[in-house]
């Protein structure tokens, strides 16, 4: 048997995130990854460093997150291939706009400044190949994108290196509590510590229901595209609101189209089908709104296995069911920026017992109510 | 690089490669055409380090033989046969993207 | 050339590619009654071997050989069988649905077919030595091809490199043809001619016996031939000046216009896999090859896998296997047409005796380690994204494990070849330097699309009620 101080289940980008905070506040952190790390959503998401359009009570981990990101070659001696030439949320008429006013003015009610509602003008001049009609959006200047397999394995080497241990290959089959310590089956071998951290991604809802605190979740497969090399016409990331779509240039010409349309996920065999009826109307959007991509050509495509819940917010925090239990899952298509900031926060929260971010909207138990509370805007 | 085995008796074609004419024979490939008319090397630059190439496996493998062919661009050149009026350009790889 | 208004919404069987394996299994499915679709990306049928046989420039001539005109018969029979074809049309999609993404001239479908026969063949194995991807080198495979569809033959100083069938073919041709090669730098291990040898009896009955050594003999007799070659260097600065060569102690080096490499061909396993049919890595004839049973049913329901695809057997037996896959298509939905069509049993038969042979070739030209796994850092591995076998040790010296993992490193494979001309090569190499084998490293993983769609092409797939109930479920 091996003990330590904490046992990560998942080597997602919140699983490795988590253990290297652990591993550097001193603590003694096992993940355990039954594929390898970054395997799933956080090695092939679209890589959106994003604080833009984000759910209220994500703002905060958010911010802390970007802090990091800002500097995360330090943290992990890997640029992460990160870049902040901002996010902008485009309007594609005046209706779109007018929500977008409301949302800004409230953020900075309270006391949030990283949206900023943009004119016509200044929206020209960030993302000059966009459609003529468009009168405006919201641009949020820190943001931007990184290579997301590049960021979760950096992760996973930095964490290896202050003295996680990470085990590839194995899956957590068992669980069990026993005088305070959990003892956890994988593969051969059984593993041992006082706090067990749920970071299994979409297998998180499995390993919760196993553990008696079952959620909602929904094991999707959101799908990306990539085009062929095109001349340099972009540089922030661009989301739209009413149509689906999010769409980033990279530094060698090629663009990735996405916005959320999804395939179909096989989760217990890590396999996942594109669906091409979704993804002709993610290129028709492209088609209408960047006349300049109309001679590019799709060369990839792909999707990967993620959890949505109902509220599309994460579960995240202590369990209330079980001393020592933590969970990290949910992230609803957009946990890969959060991951960071929110290893950072469990890391705290698991070695001195709190922290003054807000999980309250995340608890576990919050569906058990009819009520799920305000949807939010997105 | 290549020459005709035989005096073939298929019609001719006439087709551009940069603005330059050339007369292929009705049957060839856009990348046969090239390979023959000899005016036009390198064949394309690579768009990752601006390297210049040439087809490599003629069976629509390599990619190696991308053209713009009519105004559309990345089109294998080993597949398309070539028609009458035909406007290929070749393809310059880094300097288009960076330009 | 578009989507003619004859096309159906829908086919009982889908066949992709037009090569021996395909036309014989499309003539064979639509001879039972069944609705059956043939597609290739060419535009002439005959596939690779039997290339652009309905429209050479060179049928009538003695320099392609008879085996070429074989080919006539398999497209006779299925221009009588009634099957639809498609050419110039490319699949770039296919899932367990058994749904086929189809483009051409411009635009693009989704068709679903009950059954859908894979017969989309081999291609060279890739051969990366330094230089090889100077303008001026190219694949034998590459020859042939300019030869069987347009008479051409190169012009300058021109050297073939490499080993197998293939080679010796087209050195043939090309003299015949009135062609001139300065040298033949034959690459087969010395070793090979012992491992092989306990096989030889099984080849000196086989059709292939009597024809290879005849070739062999007829190049021989004009052409420099280098043999036991360990290595190889393209030189040049912006096209192919100079070929280095070592053989053993010996070395030398000579100057060239066109140099053409071969070492063998592997299953293109690019749309199978993209499918997610599950394959297994093969020993012997060192590729992956799909998992597949006796007629060539895949791990998914409804999809099946002809000719060299299955594994390289050549073009006599991939005509048989495409009989094998047609025969158990109809066996399960028209199993009353049984009767119209070839027995199971003499297929089987013939497709045994074509297989006589195969294991001394498998044996015999077995490519050896160095011409797979680059020895000199600087080797470019991925032509796409320019990437050497240098670069790739160093990833995997911090941590790299697995093609898929270098991509958190390197852009292998991620370009618009999508790994073919590089997928065997990092397998091999990450095996190699990892110690392990290369079934535990595995191959990338692959996806639709499986070929460039445009975004024209893909922005015009009709909103058409058939086609998305055939994709959309569950
Ligand atoms: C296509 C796509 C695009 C996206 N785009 C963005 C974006 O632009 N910006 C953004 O912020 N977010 C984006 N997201 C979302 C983001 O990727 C995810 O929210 C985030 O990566 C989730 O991280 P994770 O660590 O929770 O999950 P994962 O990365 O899925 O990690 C969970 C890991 O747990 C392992 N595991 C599960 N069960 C077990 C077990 N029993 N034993 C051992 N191991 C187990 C799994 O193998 C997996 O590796 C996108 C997601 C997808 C799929
Ligand atoms: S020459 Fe290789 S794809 Fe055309």
């Amino acid at each position: 048997m091996q003990t330590a101080d904490v046992i990560i289940v998942g080597g997602g980008i919140h699983g490795c995130s988590t253990a290297l905070h652990l591993a550097l506040r001193g603590l003694k952190p096992i993940l355990i990854e039954k594929d390898y790390a970054g395997r799933h959503a956080s090695g092939v998401n679209a890589g959106g460093v994003r604080q833009l359009m984000r759910h209220i009570a994500e703002i905060p981990l958010s911010i802390r997150s970007m802090d990091i990101w800002e500097k995360i070659q330090d943290l992990v001696e890997d640029d992460c291939g990160f870049d902040s030439h901002g996010q902008v949320l485009v309007a594609e008429d005046e209706s779109e706009l007018a929500p977008m006013r409301d949302r800004v003015a409230e953020l900075n009610l309270r006391g949030f400044n990283h949206e900023e509602l943009i004119d016509a003008k200044e929206l020209r001049r960030l993302v000059p190949a966009v459609a003529e009609s468009c009168p405006g959006g919201v641009v949020s200047r820190r943001d931007g994108a990184a290579n997301p397999a590049q960021t979760t394995t950096a992760f996973r080497r930095m964490a290896e290196r202050r003295g996680a241990r990470i085990i590839e290959g194995v899956r957590v089959d068992t669980v069990k509590r026993d005088g305070g310590h959990w003892y956890v089956t994988a593969g051969s071998e059984v593993y041992s510590a006082p706090v067990l951290v749920n970071a299994a991604g979409a297998w998180g809802g499995k390993l919760a229901a196993m553990l008696g605190e079952p959620v909602p979740l929904e094991v999707v497969a959101p799908m990306l595209m990539i085009t062929s090399r095109v001349p340099t016409f972009i540089k922030p990331v661009v989301i739209l609101r009413g149509r689906k779509l999010s769409f980033k240039q990279f530094e060698n010409g090629t663009v990735m189209i996405g916005g959320g349309y999804l395939g179909r996920a096989y989760p217990d065999t890590n396999e996942t089908d594109l669906d091409w009826t979704q993804l002709k109307n993610n290129a028709r959007t492209v088609w209408d709104l960047f006349p300049i991509m109309r001679e590019a050509t799709i060369v990839r495509a792909w999707a990967g296995i993620e959890a949505k819940m109902p509220d599309d917010i994460p579960v995240l925090g202590p369990s209330r069911k079980h001393d020592g239990l933590f969970h990290q899952f949910g992230f609803s298509l957009h946990g890969f920026q959060l991951g960071p900031g929110t290893g950072d926060t469990m890391a705290e929260l698991i070695a001195t017992g709190k922290t003054n971010i807000s999980l309250e909207a995340f608890r576990p138990d919050r569906f058990e109510t009819a009520d799920i509370g305000d949807k939010h805007e997105h | 690089m290549f020459k005709r085995a035989t005096n073939h008796q298929e019609p001719a074609v006439q087709i551009t490669v940069d603005g330059l004419p050339v007369t292929a024979r009705r049957g060839d490939t856009v990348s046969a055409a090239i390979l023959t008319a000899g005016c036009v090397e390198p064949y394309r630059y690579t768009a990752v380090n601006g390297t210049p190439r040439a087809p490599y496996c003629m069976m629509g493998v390599c990619f190696d033989c991308l053209v713009t062919i009519d105004g559309i661009g990345n089109r294998q050149g080993c597949l398309i046969p070539v028609s009458d009026g035909m406007v290929i350009t070749r393809q310059n790889g880094k300097r288009e993207i960076e330009s | 050339m578009s989507f003619p208004e004859s096309l159906h919404a829908a086919y009982d069987v889908i066949v992709i590619g037009a090569g021996p394996a395909g036309l014989a299994a499309a003539a064979t499915t639509a001879e039972a009654g069944l609705r059956t679709l043939l597609v290739d990306e060419n535009s002439a049928p005959g596939g690779q071997i039997y290339r652009a046989i309905t429209t050479s420039p060179l049928k009538n001539s003695s320099i392609l050989g008879k085996d070429y005109e074989a080919g006539n018969d398999l497209v006779h029979t299925f221009e009588k069988s009634g099957a639809d074809r498609l050419a110039g049309c490319t699949v770039w999609s296919l899932d367990r649905e058994r749904v086929v993404g189809l483009s051409c001239g411009g635009e693009a479908r989704l068709i679903k077919a009950e059954r859908v026969i894979i017969a989309t063949g081999a291609m060279e194995r890739p051969f990366p030595i330094p230089g090889w991807t100077l303008p001026g080198v190219m694949t034998i495979g590459a020859g042939q091809t300019l030869l069987k569809s347009s008479g051409l033959i190169p012009s300058g100083r021109l050297a073939l490199a490499g080993q197998g069938p293939l080679l010796w073919l087209y050195a043939a041709q090309i003299l015949r043809a009135g062609g001139h090669i300065a040298a033949i730098f034959d690459t087969t291990p010395l070793a090979n001619y012992i491992s092989a040898a306990p096989h030889l009896p099984g080849f000196v009955f086989s059709p292939y016996w009597i024809k290879g050594l005849g070739l062999i003999r007829e190049v021989k007799r004009v052409v420099k031939i280098v043999t036991g070659v360990t290595r190889l260097e393209a030189q040049g600065k912006n096209k192919l000046q100079t070929l280095v060569w070592e053989a053993g102690s010996r070395t030398g080096s000579i100057d060239l216009d066109v140099l053409m490499l071969h070492q063998g061909v592997v299953p293109h396993v690019n749309l199978a896999m993209a499918a997610g049919i599950k394959h297994e890595w093969d020993d012997i004839q060192l590729c992956f090859r799909p998992v597949l049973d006796e007629s060539g049913n895949s791990s998914i329901k409804g999809i099946m896998i002809a000719g060299d695809g299955a594994g390289i057997g050549g073009a006599e037996s991939a005509a048989e296997r495409g009989r094998l896959a047609a025969i158990d298509t109809v066996a399960n939905l028209r199993p009353d047409a049984l009767a119209q069509i070839p027995s199971r049993d003499n297929v089987r038969n013939r497709l045994a005796q074509t297989m006589r042979g195969r294991a001394f070739l498998d044996h015999l030209y077995r490519p050896s380690k160095v011409f797979r796994i680059p020895q000199d850092a600087s080797t470019i591995v991925c032509r796409c994204e320019e990437i050497t076998a240098g670069e790739i040790r160093a990833s995997i010296a911090i941590g790299a494990t697995g093609p898929n993992q270098l991509k958190a490193y390197r852009r292998t494979g991620m370009g618009p070849c999508q790994g073919r001309l590089c997928g065997l090569t990092v397998t091999e190499l990450m095996a190699d330097e990892r110690g392990k084998s290369p079934e535990e490293i595995g191959y990338y993983r692959l996806r639709s699309p499986v070929k460039p769609i445009s975004l024209a092409e893909l922005a015009s797939i009709p909103q058409d009620e058939t086609a998305i109930k055939a994709v959309v479920r569950g």
